[in-house]
């Protein structure tokens, strides 16, 4: 069955956007691209879902299925192929990947309606769900590149999908220029994830991860194992928007909406959960690494978190929010709760799609405004994008039952077992923001006093191809969570961490992990659940209650403020620490020293040599048989004197 | 004589009568283009069925005279497609060009007869009965536009030049028959290593090897080819840069297989002129196509070139050599047939619009050819993953198998060197505006699609899926 | 063998070039030579010449001559085969052979209808 269903899974998506792709402009109507656009992602999920419950039949050891479609190229021993694994692990990102996928195809049917690229756009998000496929279905790290590789030239095509338009973003004016960063960050990321191929090919002779998992810890000093891991999670980082590559992550926000929940939330981002998650039992052989991990994601999560709490671009909010809550995920990873990590990418992918969604809602209804300045009392005007709209923020601020209490509790749960208090608390704060942040903008933008120009704005309410996958979200974002109940309220109810335990058995039993009491955990589920209320509680006293309070707060601590307004000054040390003196190094030394002098200069050399060598063969060629037969009898007498008595 | 006689020889047949019929039809039935066409393709599918079946066999018939199945079959079915091709493009083209006659199916069936038969030749008689056939088929095709004057000088040259090496190819088989005691390659490869005297039976395969190396357009028996290919009909020319060299290559490769497998001593010295012979047949082609400001005869000049690549294969003389030719082969057929197809379309009804200049700003004109065109152009440089880096991959990989590393070094040098003129049409075509224009070829003909798609699809295929062609020819 | 043993080869063609050579080169020298009108004229059956023998045929004598070669070649082929037909005859492949010469021989026969067809034959 797998074998039969899953090259379809992967190949749907690729037909679609050769479909539009290619006749996209002769087929013309919009319906009937978003027809196919949408249904080769929706086909494959209902393909996912059978297989899904296949596997549910199957014994927990049975449950890991290998498919090779294509054998690529074999060179000595080394060989490329097309060769998949879906195992548990997989299986969760394939049903997020193309259910989410579906909703947002089908969402941007109305979000997209009237664009001169229409049939562009979902030839483009079809790509990127065919790679995105490739690269959490690979069975090796050599598809999972391609895939990785193949998310970022779609993530670069779609942040600069509008690439007319001006974006005010850091640093850069164009919507082109966001994508050029986006693209840079994660080649730099990319980098690290190469090299920390090569060094586990070089040690293991492989790059299938069920051979590697199984070879480990093999002839790997320690310090080569750290070394290896923290370049794969360089390229996490990357992918991931992590410290220090997160700064490209807002401003890909300069794509459209949907963009920017299927992929800059969704989906493409958790590549480097993934990526992680799939390599856990590596991971787990170097505790340096983990540390790190651990340190990097709750710095990113806290640093992101703050820097949400004064943005006034709707969708900025929810970028920083985006890198917020991946740091949470790392820190699951780096503290060895693999399952809790997974959880959060599924209700994180429900919630911020359903952000994203709801925010494009509102972007859409307010004739294309972001800034929630010019917002406020939006709540008559868009009903069901007010509700949804809550609800996601309900999610993502940790309260209960909303899915987002539960994933979140776990991990910070696992990082005060785990981890250390320090870890837990910096989450904790991060918590509170989150929650501050996120009910700062429902209260912006739907309460309030209305401060758009009534003459040129006239809100209205979304059509139903874009409320509809609103509504679906919501609900999954409600019940999501339920996947995942605490452990203290019996044994058998995390479900999903009874699924996961297969798949990460090895790792776990790296990590010797440590149980909390009952009474602490209780304890802990109390105090996150009193964070998130705590910050809601404040975002309402100061945006609806007393408005004039925010200001005034702005003034007192005008350091902090502005700190966080400039976004930490990260893109500041950026620009001075690293672009400058590589823009003055390439210049002085590069340019003119280097490719200059040397390379251009034997370049050159070369091609006048070679140039004039061409017109001395040219004159040659005299067009005169008798010539011909000249050149052909020396040939021949030179050809038959070395074969006759070039023996000696 | 046995079915198994007839089965080895019968694609052979099969494309034969079918030559035959179409000239029938040609002399018996009025208005008979179209007719004459579809039998033409009928009998090349015929070919390339009936080589599919008996494909698996393994066959010698009439007493040692022909073999049939397996890699010979293959060069079959290289054949016939290269001839389904052709006729696919030919019809815009030369009745655009005003040489449309209707001899050229029956022409261009005998000319894949004749290759077909040097494919399946095991005995020298065979083999140059099949490069007669052939080449007086080319010999005429390539004068086929017979009002310009480039066309017949052409033909002229070719057939002077070309009879000239058949003559010398001949006199290698009478020398080698005098000292093995056969016209058989059987006979060549029981007795070599024992003939009374040597140094005839060397100058036999010296002159056989220039005989063949003048086929395939190899250094230094290779200045007919700008000039034969230039004048040519483009379609033609296409055809005989591919089919030709093709049929040339797989009579070498059975010829030096006997040579080798006969234990003989001194075949390091046929390897190492084979070695030589490719470096210059590489160098030579790549470094004089960079002064060309004519694209069919930049095309001319990297066939040579590619000539060269191949060769490497057969310097090698390993199985592995004789695999990646074949290999190349296929990837050549649609690269260079495509590239040769464009430059039919784009020609005018004057036989001009050929020069680099004339491509400028193709992007904009005819963005979907100059998009193709730069398919082709890529896979020729050998940037993976099109079809033509495969290819060479597999001859350089060969030639380091036979430790001849410096070999490989050379085609990796000139195949850099080719990236100057291959890539300048790319540019020329993208990146730089047109001034002035003359009247440009033809509209794009529903055949003519069909053959290019076939081109872009074989390129990509075998560049994007090489282990499946792999696992094919193994 | 060795090339030693072709030495008298190479003797007789070496006499021959020198025959030829010596006898053109010796008719120069010892004949006699008075050239009259009447010997330098050209002779044609008795008649007298009446215009340049460098005159343009027409391409069809060149047609129709190779077209006569071609079909004469053809018996030559049926010399041996119909000296050893006996032989195959007794061996119960009569037939076959036969056959195979009917089959060439209709081939020609091909090309026969198509040269009718198209005219080559046509004279004017």
């Amino acid at each position: 069955m797998a074998s039969t269903l899953l090259p379809f899974i992967l190949l749907l998506p690729f037909v679609g956007f050769l479909l539009n792709g290619l006749l996209g402009k002769k087929i013309g109507s919009e319906k009937a691209i978003g027809t196919i656009g949408t249904a080769v992602v929706a086909l494959p999920f209902v393909f996912a879902v059978v297989l899904f419950f296949e596997m549910l039949g199957a014994p927990p050891e049975g449950r890991t299925m290998h498919v090779t479609l294509l054998s690529w190229i074999a060179a000595g021993d080394f060989s490329v192929d097309f060769a998949y694994q879906l195992d548990q692990l997989s299986m969760i990102f394939l049903l997020i990947v193309t259910g989410v996928g579906s909703l947002i195809h089908l969402y941007s049917i109305g979000y997209m309606h009237g664009d001169r690229g229409f049939f562009r756009f979902f030839s483009y998000l079809n790509l990127f769900i065919f790679m995105m496929l490739n690269l959490v279905l690979a069975d090796n790290f050599l598809v999972t590149f391609l895939g990785w590789e193949g998310v970022g030239l779609c993530s670069f095509l779609l942040i600069g999908f509008w690439y007319d338009r001006e974006f005010e973003g850091t640093a850069i004016k164009w919507t082109g220029d966001a994508a050029k960063k986006a693209f840079v960050m994660n080649r730099i990321g990319d980098l690290g994830m190469l090299i920390g191929m090569f060094i586990l090919f070089s040690q293991f002779g492989t790059l299938k991860y069920a051979e590697i998992a199984s070879g480990l810890p093999g002839s790997m000093s320690a310090e080569m194992m750290t070394i290896a891991t923290l370049c794969l999670f360089l390229g996490a980082c990357g992918k991931s928007a992590q410290i220090p590559l997160s700064v490209w992550l807002p401003d890909a926000m300069a794509g459209p909406t949907p963009v920017s929940a299927l992929i800059h939330a969704a989906t493409m981002v958790t590549a480097g959960i993934f990526l992680v998650a799939r390599n856990a039992a590596l991971f787990s052989m170097s505790h340096t690494t983990m540390a790190i991990v651990a340190g990097v994601a709750v710095t990113t999560a806290l640093i992101a978190a703050t820097v949400g709490l004064v943005q006034n671009d709707i969708k900025k909010v929810l970028a920083y929010s985006t890198v917020s809550q991946l740091g949470f995920m790392f820190v699951a990873l780096g503290v060895g709760a693999w399952t809790a990590a997974v959880f959060h990418v599924m209700t994180h992918a429900f919630f911020k799609a359903l952000l994203f969604l709801g925010s494009g809602s509102v972007i859409h209804g307010m004739h294309e405004e972001q800034d929630m300045q010019k917002m406020g009392g939006l709540k008559k005007y868009m009903p069901q994008t007010y509700k949804t709209y809550v609800i996601g923020s309900l999610a993502i601020a940790g309260v209960i039952p909303f899915s987002g209490f539960f994933s979140k509790d776990e991990i910070l749960a696992s990082a005060f077992a785990n981890g250390n208090a320090i870890l837990w608390g910096v989450g904790a704060l991060a918590a509170f923001c989150t929650a501050f942040y996120i009910f700062r903008s429902v209260f912006l933008a739907f309460h309030g006093e209305e401060r758009f120009d009534h003459t040129h704005v006239h809100p209205h309410e979304s059509p139903a191809t874009m409320t509809i996958p609103l509504w679906i979200l919501a609900v999954l974002a409600t019940v999501g969570g339920f996947l995942g109940l605490p452990i203290v309220l019996g044994e058998h109810v995390h479900v999903l961490h009874n699924w996961l335990e297969p798949v990460f058995a090895q790792a776990s039993a790296n990590m010797h992990g440590h149980h909390l009491s009952h009474t602490l955990e209780w304890i802990l589920m109390g105090v996150s659940l009193s964070i998130a209320i705590l910050g809601i509680f404040l975002a309402y006293r100061m945006y609806v209650k007393r408005p004039e309070l925010s200001d005034r707060f702005a003034g007192s601590f005008k350091g902090l403020y502005k700190l966080l307004w400039n976004k930490w000054y990260v893109d500041e040390v950026y620009e001075e620490a690293v672009v400058k003196p590589v823009w003055k190094a390439s210049k002085s030394v590069l340019l003119k020293g280097v490719d200059k002098g040397i390379i251009d200069g034997t370049l050159h050399g070369l091609a006048k040599l070679t140039g004039e060598a061409s017109n001395l063969f040219r004159k040659i060629q005299t067009g005169i048989a008798q010539q011909y037969v000249l050149v052909f009898m020396i040939g021949i007498l030179v050809v038959i004197g070395w074969l006759v008595f070039g023996g000696g | 004589m046995s079915e198994h006689d007839f089965l080895a020889i019968a694609p052979i047949t099969t494309v034969a009568v079918f030559s035959l019929i179409v000239m029938l039809v040609d002399a018996l039935v009025k208005k008979n283009t179209s007719l004459m066409q579809t039998l033409s393709v009928v009998g090349l599918l015929g070919g390339i069925g009936v080589a599919i079946w008996t494909l698996p066999k393994s066959l010698n018939g009439f007493n040692g005279l022909v073999a049939g199945g397996g890699m010979t079959n293959l060069f079959d079915i290289l054949f016939c497609s290269a001839g389904i091709l052709t006729v696919f493009l030919a019809k815009d083209y030369l009745e655009r060009l005003g040489g449309h006659f209707n001899e050229f199916y029956t022409l261009l069936l005998m000319a894949t007869s004749g290759a077909m038969l040097m494919a399946h030749a095991t005995d020298f008689i065979t083999l140059f009965v099949g490069v007669e056939l052939m080449s007086i088929c080319f010999y005429v095709l390539a004068g086929f536009l017979r009002r310009q004057v480039r066309s017949n000088e052409a033909a002229i040259k070719y057939f002077l030049l070309g009879a000239f090496a058949s003559g010398f190819l001949l006199y290698g088989m009478a020398l080698i028959y005098g000292t093995v005691g056969g016209t058989g390659y059987a006979d060549v490869a029981a007795n070599a290593a024992t003939v009374e005297m040597p140094f005839i039976f060397w100058a036999g395969v010296a002159l056989m090897i220039v005989g063949l190396a003048f086929k395939v357009a190899a250094f230094p028996f290779h200045q007919w080819a700008p000039d034969v290919y230039e004048g040519a009909p483009t379609v033609i020319a296409g055809f005989m840069s591919t089919a030709g060299k093709a049929a040339a290559f797989s009579a070498f490769i059975i010829f030096l297989n006997s040579v080798y497998g006969s234990g003989v001593e001194g075949t390091d010295r046929v390897q190492i002129l084979l070695a030589v012979l490719a470096v210059g047949s590489m160098f030579i082609g790549n470094v004089t196509a960079i002064a060309q400001t004519n694209v069919k005869r930049m095309l001319a000049y990297s066939s040579v070139a590619h000539a060269g690549y191949m060769l490497i294969g057969l310097a090698a003389g390993s199985p592995d050599g004789s695999f990646g030719i074949i290999y190349y082969l296929i990837a050549y057929l649609f690269m260079q047939l495509g590239a040769f197809a464009i430059v039919g379309l784009l020609e005018n009804e004057k036989g001009c619009n050929l020069t680099f200049d004339d491509y400028k700003g193709l992007s904009k004109r005819r963005p979907g050819l100059a998009m193709v065109m730069a398919i082709f152009m890529f896979s020729l440089t050998g940037i993976p993953p099109f079809a033509g880096f495969f290819g060479k991959y597999q001859l350089f990989k060969a030639a380091i198998g036979a430790e001849m590393t410096w070999l490989a070094i050379c085609g990796v040098v000139a195949s850099v060197i080719s990236v100057w003129f291959y890539l300048g049409l790319v540019i020329a075509m993208f990146f730089r505006d047109s001034e002035e224009k003359q009247a440009e070829g033809g509209t794009l003909g529903g055949l003519s699609t069909a053959a290019l798609a076939v081109a872009v699809v074989g390129t990509l295929v075998i560049g994007f899926l090489p282990q499946a062609i792999y696992d094919l020819l193994s | 063998m060795t090339p030693q043993d072709y030495l008298p080869l190479i003797v007789m063609v070496l006499t021959g070039i020198a025959f030829g050579a010596v006898s053109i080169k010796a008719h120069e020298i010892l004949g006699p030579r008075r050239p009259s009108k009447e010997k330098e004229s050209t002779y044609e059956s008795g008649m007298q010449p009446v215009k340049t023998a460098h005159e343009r045929f027409s391409v069809k004598y060149y047609l129709v001559a190779m077209l006569f070669i071609l079909f004469d070649i053809e018996v030559v082929f049926m010399y041996p085969w119909g000296v050893t037909f006996q032989d195959f005859f007794d061996q119960g492949m009569g037939t076959l052979t036969l056959v195979a010469m009917l089959l060439f021989i209709v081939t020609l026969l091909f090309g026969y209808i198509y040269i009718l067809k198209k005219g080559a034959l046509k004279w004017d």
